[in-house]
């Protein structure tokens, strides 16, 4: 195996996911055989080969800025419409610091 | 309804009906065919007569409606209209009515295009066969026990069916192209950065595309000509001019070279093989120069594509934690808990898979050994596919080894439905323009793609072989 129960719900932490028992069990057999597959890339020596992190053309044509201008953004109601819980204008979610 | 962009363009201009007619029909169609395929999840029937209505009152005053005049257009779910629910296939998103417009939806309904309703798709885009709908599976029209392919599956759907003439779907590794392949019509994945993808909701940003389905290359080419090019919205939308597609497609391929990689031909299913070696030797007779070429690294294009996609959607997915997206569980313990279980309860099991597999490939002590290494071999993929460039104009390839499959009949195998996906991902990791073009039957009557690849930016290639080759066999 190359990832145990008890990785996958440490990285069900970093992922907030709350995963139930056999959701883990499942999880970890599915993540195994995802990874044995992925392992076929250290068949390839990448020495001297720069990462890919995104698609860039050789001359400027991404990257580039837009004008500085103040422009209309949506409104305080507008942003809180999909909110499960607001108010007075703000997201409320529950108790982060006990007084 | 076999209508085109042009025929209902003349329709309209010569007064054998209204676009408000042409829509309200083409919405009770919709509605009346949608429990056949469920490629459908919201109708926008106010939005819809509304466009209609301002689209006749420009032919009444003698202007000009614009290029998609009165064209009924489907929208995958994972693009955000402004009032109209957006769900992206999930049940976090149910209820969600996003506050502004897509850039790509502006442009369609600028040039008179009437967004009819928001297709069905596989939860945040993630899948190959849109079984991974919170709002249950689309069938495929083509044979209704058989899935539409995905994500793009409602899209793909709703063209093959005829309720949309032309749609918008979104590609990170074969999202447009394998369904379009599965149900008989044409998809686009443009070149990274071609359509702006401000309002495409995020799954994989440095994979995802806007791209357009129709019925023929024509008129996929004419959704691309409107919705492509700069917006100051998304800074990774490109500055270079858009050409004329339309003007391209002349029907002449002479002198074309076209390459056929060897490494997509290994392990392809032989009815869709015949299919596709049928369609080069039509190309071949319009004149078009055929030789066998290499991608040498396609092998392991999957595992750097589930690496890097997983990654960044890990990442991009980290926004529903239950304060800002309609959707939260767990209201009664901490903030830590209401975080965990509304992603528990809202996200289905792909999604939950490619966010551990991404946490995990991002994780301390793996970094450097799966997302670095998986950046590296894009690099190579992408170096593969820049040479064979040197020396062709395009790459004619299969879109999928296999037609349409059964629905359930990969439910249950992650791996294989990924692998499934070993001939589009390639070309979203290199960000060159690849479409799929309808190139006839299996014998048991299933539809097969051809997929057509070119350089970055040169969209253009790329519909003049497809387009010559629907001339040539239709």
């Amino acid at each position: 195996m190359k990832i145990t129960d008890q990785e996958v719900r440490r990285v069900a932490e970093l992922a907030s996911l709350a995963l139930r028992d056999d959701e883990v069990e499942r999880m970890a057999k599915d993540l195994d055989n995802i990874l044995s597959h992925i392992d076929k890339l250290n068949e390839l020596d990448t020495t001297g080969v720069e990462p890919m992190a995104q698609v860039l053309f050789e001359s400027d044509e991404t990257a580039t800025l837009r004008e500085d201008r103040e422009r209309p953004s949506l409104s305080n109601s507008e942003a809180l419409a999909n909110a499960p819980v607001s108010g007075s204008g703000y997201f409320k979610v529950p108790r982060v610091i006990e007084r | 309804m076999s209508h085109t962009i042009a025929s209902i363009r003349e329709g309209l201009l010569k007064k054998k009906f209204s676009a408000e007619e042409f829509t309200r029909q083409a919405l009770e169609r919709a509605e009346r065919e949608n429990p056949k395929t469920n490629a459908y999840l919201t109708f926008a029937s106010v939005r819809a007569m509304a466009a209609a209505e301002a689209v006749d009152r420009k032919i009444a005053a003698g202007e000009d409606p614009g290029a998609l005049a009165g064209v009924p257009v489907a929208v995958k779910d994972v693009i955000v209209t402004k009032g109209l629910r957006t769900t992206c296939g999930s049940k976090l998103l149910e209820h969600y009515i996003p506050p502004y417009d897509a850039t790509a939806v502006i442009r369609l309904e600028r040039a008179g295009g009437i967004m009819i309703g928001k297709t069905n798709c596989d939860e945040f885009a993630m899948g190959s066969s849109n079984e991974n709908s919170a709002f249950g599976p689309v069938r495929n029209p083509v044979a209704l026990d058989r899935v539409p392919g995905g994500s793009s599956g409602g899209s793909a759907a709703a063209v093959a069916q005829g309720t949309a003439v032309v749609a918008l779907g979104s590609d990170t590794g074969g999202s447009v192209r394998q369904p379009a392949s599965f149900c008989g019509v044409a998809g686009v994945t443009p070149t990274y950065g071609r359509v702006s993808r401000y309002g495409l909701t995020a799954f994989a940003s440095s994979l995802d595309h806007i791209g357009p389905l129709a019925k023929t290359t024509r008129d996929a080419a004419a959704l691309l000509q409107v919705i492509a090019g700069r917006d100051e919205m998304d800074a990774t939308s490109a500055s270079a001019p858009v050409p004329d597609y339309l003007g391209a497609l002349t029907g002449d391929v002479k002198g074309l070279k076209l390459g056929l990689p060897r490494e997509y031909f290994e392990g392809l299913a032989s009815d869709t093989g015949d299919r596709i070696l049928a369609a080069v030797g039509v190309l071949k007779r319009l004149g078009c120069l055929v030789r066998d070429i290499s991608l040498p690294h396609t092998q392991y294009a999957i595992a750097a594509y589930y690496i890097i996609a997983t990654a960044e959607a890990s990442a991009n997915l980290a926004r529903y934690d239950g304060v800002r997206y309609t959707t939260r569980a767990g209201s009664a313990g901490t903030l830590t808990d209401m975080y965990r279980e509304t992603r528990d309860e809202g996200f289905g099991a792909e999604c939950k898979r490619r966010i551990m597999l991404g946490t995990y490939v991002l994780s301390a002590g793996y970094y450097d050994a799966y997302y670095i290494k998986a950046q590296r071999v894009r690099t190579l993929i992408a170096r593969d596919y820049a040479e064979a460039f040197k020396n062709v104009d395009a790459i004619v390839a299969p879109v999928s080894p296999f037609p349409a499959f059964k629905i359930g009949e990969k439910v249950d195998d992650p791996v294989a439905m990924y692998l499934s996906d070993i001939y589009t991902i390639t070309g979203d990791l290199a960000g060159i323009p690849c479409m799929s073009v309808p190139c006839g039957l299996t014998p048991g009557g299933l539809p097969v793609g051809l997929q057509i690849l070119a350089s970055h930016f040169n969209e253009t290639t790329m519909f003049r072989v497809a387009d010559a080759y629907e001339r040539a066999s239709t």
